[in-house]
């Protein structure tokens, strides 16, 4: 009747865990009860749950991002003390079935889903905003998506509680992640959960891939489109290039584990060497992915406040395509100690160094978008200048793992781990807090403190310094990753200064959250009435701030790279306006939640082998996506009057405001003296 | 805020130093025991002074351009409209690739001159050892001297060593520090490095693919020793009340176990090496391709030193008496046979 699930298969013994899950209950118990207590349900399914609004899809994506940081965080300090402690013979607290379920849940949850969901997230707060469009092209599947991969992560903190997660490492590499040598439904746990939220990623891939390409305002060629449309129209291709190789590398290791197959297995004609393989094909092009969109935040951030127009923006698209291309066949370096040949493993040398190429040209881009600029010194500034000396010494870390025989005494070492987290952390992190404290204002209307901004800066900065360059110098030792304990008593210092480093970061996370609590509470102060509080160079700071569901009320005309910043600097003269229009919207549905929770059950199932709840959930997926197919009332339009309502109040508000309050404006003006002076 | 972030990084920077020739001091990677690790030492700092060329300079202008063009230095140029230079993007690109250029080359002639497979060249006639991973040990066979040992691997200094590798379980790979490379170690398939100590002393080795529960513990100790000292350590092993039959012995020897104490075998069964290799080529027509996917192959198709291994022989030979096993061994146990056929 229920499979392999059985009352055992909670793991009572384990104290650390009973807390965890209290803590959770309560935590899930108090926020249930606090929205029953204010009846805000029938409003969260409405406004949010079934909106198909990029912009509330963008910050629920961010939501769930920031809540799993904590769990991802969570495991990370765990391991930190774990090997403080575990040195010449002492065992820790964690038992070696804990610890690797922990390193493994810690990269799954990092990478799918906090990295993901938030580069998705920021994806859709702001490319729609940038291209001048009211929605994305496939606003259902928008919704669809972001479900779909919400409840993977509600099955990924499901197995916490009920069995167990993988204890095989993030990427689960064959045989040992095969029904021989894991057993247990851990690894099942993280086949659904991927296959799940790897589902909704291909749909979000290919939904703004073609949002970007055909849905741009007049006027916006592609290469006036921003920098951040360009690396979110790249990494949206390598999503349609690669998620399908992730999904049809984990379905044969489902034929594995469920039917007996042999694609990975030992013996029987199966190819360990294959998943491997595979599973990079895919896992190169992941982390371009995440970083793409990164650079460009920083590209936006950089130009943004050193008020000038981003140097040399051909080059820069250009080094994103290229990088684009490269990535797809770089795929090798993660297993050159395979024992490839000489020829093949040089090839994949160089390749994989020729990518420093086009991204050391867009850091020297950035800087000298800085020379001669106005630069002002705000927390997303601070992100940025933090990225660049991070981010370049990870780059310099990577060449280094590229060369293969150098990669042979520094693979599987801590050499990796350091290079990785400092490219991840300094790259990936460091741009999606640039990017959220940078279009906070346009999700909320109003800005963070800069002042908890900044302190969450540089003890990320500091932290990560402190936590990451002691795994380097061990790597030299010949410490190598995923060791749950060590012999050599001489590694405890090091490990012990990594943890500090790791305290530190996490007073960093702290920071981010107060800084949340107080601009939510100084939200009045802080307000973004106008629209444009950094004074802004792209369409999407050309809307009220929030912008308004339907983004613009007249879609805007694009003249020029940096069109918004131009038509500032034009003219402050009276343009006529054409009147208001309908606006044809879509509505909201029901389809995305409940396909994805009929997914979650599917999941669940599949898991534990109940093969009748699996039944019922396939059922339910089709049904309630049957039911989607067939509704044809989809869409409305917002009459012509309601649009010019709203904009006349957003109007009223704005003269209502001191008109001398947004004080960048009094400085651009100084700026702009300056230039005058410089000119004469 | 800015000059003090400044003297920071630089604290930073002096203190990454000081770690660097802490670790000098007892470091595995810094302070090599062969010829090999020798060379990849010195690969790896060549490839690290080659990259500061950009990497120095580029933390200095952040800070410099951060400072020098903050909104607040009312004497420092401001043109919003520049964003475009011929000369800087020729430099900014042409620096990059000349630095990588000569990367690629350092790449392509290390990647051969340090190939795990290609033979070292020697006086001395080099010795094999074959090293199997398993659940969470390391066997060592000793083919000439027809003796084993558990978690412990002695072999005469200045004596290039050929290790093949192979797995009796999931991956891991194979490494030893001091000496330099190391390789995987997959099951069915034998892979090979060829390593050298030109000092005695006795050396850590671990696997550093995770594999399992007991990953942890799965070390071993590399003995380097003089020659007359190596024939005293296989007497000692062949003095040993314990033989490794195959497959008996073996198994029970592969059942899993953590941290496992040192073990010497007297004698093992013939070809034990061989066996171990093949118990896992079940299944017929696919057998050549993971064969193949083995690099060294390929290695030896490209280049003409690496002479073909005989492995090759030893891999496919049964191929055809497997073959008609397959269906039924196929039927009966679907997914639970671990090393039949």
């Amino acid at each position: 009747m229920f499979g392999k699930l059985s009352l055992e298969s909670i793991p009572y013994h384990e104290p650390i865990i009973m807390v965890v899950a209290a803590v959770m209950a309560i935590g899930g118990i108090a926020l249930f009860g606090l929205i029953t207590y204010y009846r805000k349900w029938g409003w969260l399914w409405n406004e949010w749950f079934t909106s198909v609004d990029h912009k509330k899809l963008g910050i629920m994506y961010f939501i769930v991002a920031l809540v799993m940081l904590l769990r991802g965080f969570s495991d990370a300090i765990m391991m930190r003390t774990q090997l403080a402690m575990a040195a010449g013979g002492a065992a820790g607290y964690l038992p070696p079935e804990h610890y690797d379920q922990i390193f493994t849940a810690h990269g799954v949850i990092m990478i799918f889903f906090v990295a993901m969901p938030m580069v998705i997230g920021l994806m859709n707060l702001v490319v729609p905003l940038q291209i001048g469009a009211r929605d994305v092209a496939f606003p259902f599947l928008n919704n669809l998506s972001f479900w779909l991969f919400a409840v993977a992560a509600i099955l990924v903190n499901i197995s916490l509680v009920v069995g167990e997660f993988a204890k095989t490492g993030w990427l689960a590499y064959a045989p040992l992640s095969g029904i021989e040598f894991s057993p247990g439904v851990g690894v099942d746990y993280w086949i659904w959960a991927l296959q799940i939220s790897g589902i909704g990623t291909t749909l979000t891939g290919i939904n703004f891939f073609v949002t970007i390409l055909k849905m741009r305002t007049k006027g916006m060629t592609m290469f006036r489109m921003p920098i951040f449309t360009w690396t979110s129209l790249c990494a949206n291709v390598l999503i349609i290039a690669s998620f399908p190789i992730l999904t049809a590398t984990i379905a044969l290791l489902t034929l594995d584990r469920y039917f007996g197959m042999h694609f990975f297995t030992n013996d029987f004609g199966g190819n360990m060497m294959m998943y491997v393989n595979l599973i990079w094909a895919w896992g190169h092009p992941e982390v371009y992915i995440l970083i793409l969109p990164a650079f460009g935040v920083f590209s936006e951030v950089i130009s943004t406040f050193a008020r000038k127009r981003l140097f040399g923006y051909m080059t820069m698209v250009w080094a994103t395509i290229a990088i684009t291309l490269l990535s797809f066949i770089v795929w090798l370096h993660h297993f050159f100690t395979m024992g490839a040949g000489a020829n093949v493993n040089a090839f994949f040398g160089i390749m994989t160094m020729i990518i420093a190429i086009p991204t050391g040209v867009k850091v020297f881009n950035w800087l000298f978008t800085i020379y001669r600029g106005s630069l002002e010194l705000t927390s997303p500034v601070l992100w940025t200048l933090g990225f660049i000396i991070t981010f370049t010494l990870g780059g310099m870390t990577g060449v280094m793992l590229a060369v293969p025989a150098a990669n042979f005494v520094l693979h599987n070492s801590l050499f990796v781990i350091a290079h990785f987290h400092n490219v991840i952390i300094g790259g990936v992190v460091f741009g999606m807090m640039a990017g959220l404290t940078f279009w906070f204002p346009k999700a909320f209307g109003f800005t963070l403190s800069e002042k908890w901004g900044k302190r969450s800066f540089w003890c990320w900065f500091i932290g990560f310094y402190v936590a990451f360059m002691p795994l380097y110098v061990l790597s030299f030792f010949g410490a190598v990753r995923r060791m749950q304990s060590y012999a050599n008593p001489e590694w405890q210092p090091w490990m012990i200064l990594a943890w500090v480093g790791a305290v530190i970061i996490m007073m960093g996370i702290a920071c981010t959250i107060i800084q949340f609590w107080v601009s939510i509470r100084d939200r009045k102060l802080n307000a973004d009435v106008t629209g444009d509080p950094w004074d802004g160079r792209t369409l999407e700071w050309s809307t009220s701030s929030p912008a308004p569901f339907y983004n613009f009320a007249r879609l805007p005309v694009v003249g020029d790279i940096d069109s918004f910043w131009s038509q500032k600097q034009r003219s402050n003269e009276q343009q006529e306006e054409a009147p208001y229009t309908d606006i044809h919207m879509p509505r909201n549905t029901v389809a995305g939640p409940v396909i994805s929770l009929f997914a979650l059950v599917i999941g669940f199932a599949l898991v534990w082998h109940i093969w009748w709840l699996a039944g019922v959930g396939a059922i339910g997926v089709f049904v309630s996506f049957m039911a989607r197919v067939f509704n044809d009332d989809i869409d409305y339009y917002v009459p012509a009057a309601e649009v010019e309502r709203i904009e006349r109040e957003h109007q009223q508000r704005v003269k209502n405001s001191d008109p001398y309050k947004p004080s960048a404006e009094v400085e651009g003006r100084e700026g702009k003296q300056r230039y005058v002076e410089v000119k004469a | 805020m800015q000059r003090r972030s400044l003297w920071r990084r630089r604290g930073t920077l002096v203190l990454l130093a000081l770690c660097l020739f802490l670790a000098g001091c007892s470091s595995a990677l810094l302070d090599p025991k062969g010829q090999v690790g020798a060379e990849q030492r010195s690969l790896i700092l060549t490839s690290f002074g080659l990259m500061l060329i950009v990497v120095i300079p580029v933390i200095a202008m952040t800070l410099l351009f951060g400072w020098r063009y903050r909104r607040s230095n009312s004497v420092a140029k401001y043109l919003p409209d520049w964003a475009h230079s011929n000369a800087i993007e020729a430099v900014i690109w042409i620096v990059p690739c000349a630095i990588i250029a000569v990367l690629a080359l350092l790449t392509w002639k290390t990647s051969h001159s340090l190939d795990p497979h290609k033979p070292l060249e020697s006086d001395v006639a080099p010795i094999e050892i074959q090293a199997v991973a398993l659940d969470w040990k390391w066997l060592f066979i000793y083919p000439e001297q027809g003796v084993a040992s558990v978690n412990e691997v002695a072999f005469p200094v200045d004596t290039p060593v050929r290790f093949r590798v192979s797995s009796g379980s999931v991956m891991n790979a194979f490494f030893i520090p001091h000496l330099g490379s190391q390789i995987y170690a997959m099951a069915g398939m034998d892979n090979d490095v060829y390593l050298i100590a030109d000092e005695m002393g006795s050396y850590p080795g671990r696997s550093t693919n995770y594999s399992g529960a007991g990953f942890s513990g799965m070390t071993f100790e590399a003995k380097v020793t003089t020659p007359g000292e190596f024939d005293d350590w296989v007497e000692t092993v062949r003095g040993a009340s314990e033989t490794l039959t195959y497959p008996e012995g073996y198994e029970a020897l592969a059942e899993p176990s953590e941290s496992h104490p040192v073990e010497y075998f007297s004698a093992i069964s013939p070809a034990l090496y061989e066996s171990i290799l093949k118990s896992f080529h079940t299944g017929g027509e696919h057998e050549m391709d993971s064969d193949h996917s083995m690099g060294s192959d390929h290695a030896d198709s490209s280049d003409g030193d690496n002479a073909p291994s005989t492995h090759q022989a030893a891999a496919s030979g049964h191929h055809t008496d497997n073959h008609a096993n397959q269906d039924h061994a196929m039927r009966t146990h679907p997914a639970s046979v671990e090393a039949g056929g």
